[in-house]
């Protein structure tokens, strides 16, 4: 096969096995899912998952970490979380802050 | 129209993040992959780690086993989510299954979970919102990221890389409200940032998991556990 074509066949296996990861944790027996132990661990894991995206998305550039821009943003979103602004405002006022505080050339 | 707050941040979270289709469409093609071969990425992988990774791996000349492995391996996250889902989305079987598992990932998954654990609907509609929309747009906007290529300019200027962190920030924040999911939060959010200078990547956000399997093991009170 050609080179094209080998890269094609890599594309059609991660699709199949992004798939078949996204399936299994649908596809979990019922029993597993009534052990209050799983259950428990199931629901800390999308915190710790979603926590650790955040705090990656935030302060990772590449394999070092930075302060920078997003942070400065992710600091405004976290206060205005407290102070129980709706979710559109955080989202657009962290865009804001960053790209604002990019424009003037630091982060 | 006017649309419900579950619905609302549905909207919202799938344009920002199809927003980045952009980047990943133009980065593919630089990376040597052509228009189909970029559009089949987000239509059959559809998980941005994992694209972006794929490309990565092949711009750096890889091979292109080691880019799909590496993209699995980035995508085994979504296996967890899928676990936190099922209570959700059961009963559910056939085609449904097949689509709810193809848009299981960080947006569906914390969209869906960040609406009211005594409101089913809510959370499943917060899913399937979430999961198509991010679909749609993903799909449509790599494809014009591949087509227009380098020309493009780059979402960090418009700020979109803060805006998707402080999207999941805003999802999570519902399910802090116990000291012992604070301290989770934290402790996933410490290890990845220890971790991610001298793990691969992808390690340093599945290896949070384990943090959450410590809290979950013992017995903790029922209030304390994020629904």
């Amino acid at each position: 096969m050609s080179p094209y074509a080998w890269t094609w066949a890599a594309i059609v296996a991660a699709g199949l096995l992004a798939w078949l990861t996204k399936l299994a944790g649908h596809a979990v027996p019922e029993s597993w899912l009534e052990d209050p132990r799983v259950h428990r661990i199931a629901a800390f894991v999308t915190v710790a998952l979603l926590s650790a995206l955040v705090a990656v998305q935030t302060f990772a550039s590449g394999r070092a970490l930075a302060v920078d821009a997003r942070v400065a943003a992710l600091a405004v979103a976290a206060l205005l979380l407290w102070r129980r602004a709706p979710f559109i405002v955080v989202v657009a006022a962290a865009a804001a802050v960053a790209a604002g505080l990019r424009a003037l050339g630091w982060g | 129209m006017m649309l419900d707050a579950t619905r609302q941040q549905a909207l919202s979270v799938s344009l920002a993040t199809g927003a980045y289709g952009l980047s990943f469409g133009a980065l593919s093609v630089a990376a040597g992959l052509d228009v189909w071969q970029t559009c089949a990425l987000s239509l059959l992988v559809f998980s941005g780690g994992s694209q972006f990774a794929f490309v990565g791996v092949i711009g750096a000349g890889g091979g292109p086993w080691a880019a799909a492995a590496t993209s699995t391996f980035l995508g085994l996250r979504n296996g967890f989510y899928g676990v936190g889902l099922a209570p959700v989305m059961r009963p559910i079987t056939g085609w449904r299954r097949a689509w709810a598992a193809q848009v299981t990932i960080d947006e569906s998954t914390a969209v869906a979970l960040a609406q009211p654990a005594d409101h089913r609907e809510a959370r499943r509609t917060g899913f399937w919102w979430t999961g198509v929309g991010v679909f749609l747009a993903w799909n449509a906007i790599t494809l014009l990221g591949a087509l227009l290529g380098s020309r493009i300019g780059d979402p960090a200027d418009w700020g979109l890389d803060a805006a998707a962190a402080a999207a999941f920030l805003a999802l999570v924040w519902p399910r802090l409200a116990h000291r012992r999911a604070q301290a989770v939060a934290a402790g996933a959010a410490v290890l990845a940032l220890a971790l991610t200078p001298v793990a691969p990547p992808g390690v340093p956000v599945l290896a949070a998991a384990a943090i959450a399997i410590l809290a979950g093991w013992g017995h903790p009170r029922l209030e304390e556990v994020p629904e």
